[in-house]
């Protein structure tokens, strides 16, 4: 299979485990949408790095984009590319990042280290987050 | 750049949520046990992708920046870590995010 076929595999099987296996169904929850959409920033950030030194190659059999040139940085958007990074990466991180809070939020469940629980954020940082 | 050029970017990632730990009172590190029971399973399906994504050829390394150490099925020792760092990272701004808002997650006591 192809990187961009198990891309969205990964994606559907995570889908698949959070709201009808696990149950966590933590793609119902502004949790998790709040904080995705903050690791997905840092993730086009350091995946950008990755991919623009070229730390990490692929090939472009694999994905919608060409192969990592040789000697100079890829696509920095289009070519399949976002920020350098093959847009399939966004897939497998979605799968990576679903997956570990599903079963972070299983084991929870379960009682295991339920407590203790997050928060609250500390009085110094209350302002930064809009906390009154 | 170097050898330390990917694990750089990783050791980054940690500096860069650490914080959230101490400010946000996540209590990620501190609750040790059910983190190394998620990222265990994590790194075991995630380093099958992998090996099998390296065996295919779907990506590769530069070797100038990776630490040239390898383990089971080819994989760089630098992926390994990732696949143990990212799912922290992402925990803790799960944590901080609830911490920040008190929403729920799921895993609250039903009473």
């Amino acid at each position: 299979m192809t990187y961009t076929q198990l891309a969205v595999l990964g994606v559907s099987i995570a889908i698949i485990l959070d709201l009808y296996v696990f149950k966590t169904k933590l793609l119902r929850r502004r949790v998790f949408w709040v904080s995705y959409s903050i690791v997905v920033f840092f993730q086009l950030v350091t995946n950008g790095i990755l991919t623009g030194f070229g730390i990490v190659e692929y090939h472009g059999e694999a994905i919608i984009g060409s192969t990592t040139p040789q000697d100079e940085p890829p696509t920095f958007i289009g070519d399949g590319r976002l920020i350098y990074a093959p847009i399939e990466d966004l897939l497998f991180g979605f799968s990576l990042v679903v997956l570990s809070l599903i079963i972070w939020i299983w084991l929870g469940k379960k009682g295991i280290q339920r407590e203790p629980m997050a928060g609250p954020p500390r009085k110094s940082v209350h302002r930064l987050l809009g906390i009154k | 750049m170097s050898k330390f050029a990917y694990l750089s970017v990783l050791l980054g990632c940690l500096v860069g949520t650490a914080w959230l730990e101490f400010f946000l009172r996540t209590k990620v590190y501190r609750r040790a046990v059910r983190l190394i029971l998620t990222i265990l399973p994590v790194v075991v399906v995630f380093s099958i992708w992998d090996a099998y994504a390296i065996a295919q050829g779907h990506w590769t390394f530069d070797p100038r920046y990776v630490t040239g150490i390898t383990t089971v099925a080819n994989i760089p020792l630098d992926e390994i870590l990732f696949f143990i760092v990212i799912p922290i990272c992402a925990i803790l701004s799960f944590e901080a995010v609830r911490s920040a808002r008190n929403w729920e997650a799921g895993d609250e006591e039903t009473k």
